[in-house]
């Protein structure tokens, strides 16, 4: 969460010259909406070459320990680079 | 210890920029500035100066590099004439809407085509909308001086605005004059230390500059703190001009009066105009006419109400405008004081003159013929021109 | 050493999801590699266009470090700004933080409008790393051709008709135009994760100028489904159109030399904006792009292998 807090900010409190006196705050902004179908991981295929996790657009892979443990459901537009890149077959991607 | 030299314009601003020593300079040249930035360079390669010296390859980057600059939260100026700022214009409005300090010096320059090299003040009227605070100085004293207290102007907390100020191009930028130049480390204390809000360049703050307003934005909102911050730059600008004063003996107003007091008639003018004008006044005077000369200093934000004032109770003035206004209504300071005039319900018969372009020398006999003029529509109540020309060739 | 994806994914990711860049946006995956691949903290400067729109609407920034956006054409002067304050305030004394400084344009940001102040920056040597993530044309403004359009793509401004076939000329060799000012200079594809993160990484090491111009597929101007945008990324290096090089020092470094060179016709069949193109009248065409990419390989060769002579 941001320290910075803008939600339902007034004109009166923008900070000069439109500046974002934070980074990182679009992780509040869900994208997740957008997905169409989403993507589900076999674990049992999957070896951990986190391919996925290099070409995902929107960082939506979750590795822990250098293992995928799964997606950010929050943020992931359902693009499926992920299912298509795996060489193992390992993530599906099914209807919402 | 102060010190007197006999130095140019252009000499006077880069001893005034070497005394405030920014962070960064982004610079390029142009005809008749560019000896500011050679003077400077010559105290960057001499180790005089500890400023970030960047020779851009074009004005367009030279602002754009300023505007880096300030955001990463240096303290940043630069310097132009004519098509150099004409060529900044995208980046000026980008500068003032990011509010970025940044102080710039343009020497008056007339804008082609036809290509000419030699002063109006066409550039800087070319900007006089674009957000920046805009001094106008009539010599190379004055350019020294709002040059220095531009820094103070700009990085005020109420403003957070660029400033610009400006002198004629050659008349004064390459005249040597008698310029009183303050100890180096009285005007590094009296501008102070600069502490930006949000330096791009802290590790632990980051700060996302430029952003993009979408859909139900702050737009409007921000356009209208801009204008209030904008209107605010008149007052500091006098808290800045007092505090100068002690330091330097020389006290600046938003406009200088001169010989107002009992005048029955006035001439408006801007740079070195002014000058000359003040002699054609004293001639006046010691005929026992009452003219008076008005000098534009702060230029915008428009001191209006003061402006009003000043011409109130005038049988008749006129406005000097030296640059072209393309308008059937007159140049460009002609219409903000008739603006001024009409909103405050006071009227002054009021003459336009265009006059100067492209370095035509100002002679005492057009000043002459635009206070006949007016002596005249002071006696007889009637304007018969409104917009005219003086030192157009047949 | 090249940092693996595992140490790589040990750390927060510098851009943060949330981001409105569409589906399978070839920009962010690039942008993601070449920040990661940075150990100090980083600053970035972004010309105007699609990556810049899509990650700073206010409130909202994905920039988890120090961001600037001033306006198109100058992402390289405005960055060169940035690192000439950092040099003033270092040397003054009144800042300790070391950062790597980052300045991204898309092509029409680098190779149009934006060339002359990425060309002053590299010239005046400000150690920062210029990448250009190339998606082929102006994708912000709805997919206008640009200086980096390859010939016969269409665009909205290339159009397809009777008296055309899309793009009449071939896209220009900014690359090469980089490589001319010194510095380190190199060409990447985020197929190639590591050959890209190894660029990146050198490129943070050079102390100078730095440029790379990455490859990035972008499914909704190229028209191909969204999950096969790092496939397009690497059907480029395989049938050479995009080949992956570096130079340093003024000497040219071929990276990927594939064994087998595809047809060139293999990248543009699957793509939607080539599709005229595979109509009997416009065979000419696909030969004049098999041409333009076969010389420029082997304008490459040679170059390689001119450089290895001394
Ligand atoms: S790409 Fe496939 S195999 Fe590799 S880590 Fe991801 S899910 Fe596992
Ligand atoms: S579907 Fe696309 S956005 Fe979602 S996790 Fe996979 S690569 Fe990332």
């Amino acid at each position: 969460m941001t320290k910075w807090n803008y939600k339902g900010i007034k004109a009166k409190d923008l900070p000069k010259g439109a500046v974002i006196p934070e980074g990182g705050t679009a992780a509040d902004y869900e994208t997740g909406g957008w997905r169409t179908k989403h993507p589900v991981l076999d674990k049992e295929k999957c070896i951990n070459c986190l391919f996925c996790y290099a070409f995902c657009p929107d960082s939506s892979v979750i590795v822990e320990n250098g293992k995928v443990v799964g997606f950010d459901l929050k943020h992931c537009k359902g693009c499926g680079i992920c299912a298509f890149e795996c060489p193992k077959d390992a993530i599906n991607m099914e209807d919402e | 210890m102060a010190r007197v030299e006999a130095i140019t314009g252009n000499v006077a601003v880069a001893e005034a920029m070497r005394a405030v020593e920014p962070d960064v300079i982004g610079v390029y040249p142009i005809t008749p500035q560019t000896i500011i930035v050679e003077a400077y360079a010559e105290y960057v390669a001499q180790g005089e100066v500890g400023t970030e010296f960047v020779a851009a390859e074009s004005e367009h980057s030279a602002m754009s590099i300023c505007v880096g600059a300030a955001a990463a939260g240096a303290r940043t100026m630069t310097c132009t004439s004519s098509q150099g700022l004409a060529l900044m214009w995208e980046e000026l409005y980008i500068a003032a809407g990011l509010r970025l300090p940044i102080v710039m010096f343009d020497v008056n320059r007339s804008l082609s085509a036809p290509i000419n090299i030699h002063c109006d003040h066409s550039d800087t009227m070319g900007a006089r909308d674009s957000g920046w605070i805009q001094i106008f100085s009539e010599n190379a004293q004055e350019a020294y001086d709002n040059f220095i207290q531009a820094v103070r102007i700009a990085e005020h907390p109420d403003v957070m605005l660029p400033v610009m100020v400006m002198m004629d191009g050659f008349v004064i930028s390459h005249s040597i004059q008698r310029v009183e130049l303050l100890d180096e480390d009285k005007v590094k204390k009296f501008v102070g230390e600069w502490k930006p809000d949000y330096p791009l360049l802290d590790a632990d703050h980051p700060v996302t500059w430029g952003s993009f307003d979408g859909l139900g934005g702050f737009y409007f909102e921000y356009k209208k703190e801009q204008y209030d911050a904008l209107q605010r730059a008149k007052d500091v600008s006098q808290e800045v001009a007092k505090e100068y004063a002690k330091l330097s003996g020389r006290e600046y107003g938003l406009f200088e009066k001169y010989k107002m007091d009992d005048a029955e008639v006035a001439i408006v003018a801007a740079g070195s105009t002014a000058g000359t004008a003040k002699t054609v006044v004293d001639t006046y005077r010691q005929n026992g006419i009452k003219a008076g000369l008005i000098k534009i200093r702060l230029y915008r934000p428009f001191p209006a109400e003061e402006m009003v004032e000043a011409l109130s109770g005038l049988k008749a003035a006129a406005v000097l405008d030296r640059s072209p206004g393309y308008d059937v209504l007159g140049g460009p300071i002609f219409q903000d004081i008739q603006s001024a005039l009409y909103q405050s319900g006071t009227s002054v018969p009021l003459v336009n003159y265009i006059y100067g372009l492209g370095g035509r020398d100002v002679l005492v006999s057009h000043i002459e013929k635009a206070y006949e003029d007016i002596l005249n529509v002071a006696k007889t109540g009637k304007v018969d021109k409104k917009v005219d020309y003086l030192g157009l060739k047949e | 050493m090249v940092a693996t994806l595992k140490e790589l994914a040990a750390k927060e990711d510098k851009l943060s999801p949330g981001h409105r860049l569409c589906a399978g946006c070839g920009a962010s995956v690039v942008a993601r590699m070449i920040l990661n691949a940075s150990t100090l903290p980083v600053v970035v400067a972004s010309a105007t266009g699609c990556m810049e729109v899509s990650t700073t609407i206010f409130p909202y920034t994905s920039w988890r470090s120090s961001f600037i956006h001033n306006a198109f054409e100058n992402s390289g002067a405005t960055m060169s700004g940035v690192e000439a304050a950092y040099r003033a305030l270092k040397r003054k004394g009144k800042m300790k933080d070391e950062f790597n400084f980052v300045a991204f344009g898309g092509d029409g940001g680098t190779f149009d409008i934006g060339l002359q102040s990425l060309s002053g920056a590299f010239e005046r040597g400000h150690r920062m790393l210029y990448v250009c993530y190339d998606n082929e044309a102006y994708m912000n403004t709805g997919i206008q051709r640009s200086g980096a359009t390859p010939m016969g793509a269409w665009t909205t401004t290339s159009e397809v008709g009777k008296k055309q076939a899309g793009k009449i000329q071939h896209r220009k060799d900014l690359t090469g135009i980089m490589a001319a000012h010194g510095g380190y200079v190199a060409q990447a594809s985020p197929s190639n994760w590591r050959d890209l993160v190894k660029k990146a990484e050198k490129a943070f090491a050079f102390d100078g100028p730095s440029f790379i111009n990455v490859l990035a597929p972008c499914p909704r101007g190229w028209r191909f489904p969204s999950e096969q945008t790092i496939e397009f990324a690497r059907l480029a290096v395989e049938t050479c159109y995009w080949p992956l090089f570096e130079v340093e020092g003024g000497k040219y470094k071929i990276n990927v030399k594939p064994k087998t060179k595809k047809p060139v016709t293999e990248w543009l069949k699957p793509q939607g904006r080539f599709k005229h193109l595979f109509k009997d009248v416009n065979a000419d065409k696909l030969d004049e792009l098999q041409k333009f990419v076969d010389d420029q390989w082997d304008r490459l060769l040679a170059l390689e292998s001119a450089c290895r002579l001394d």
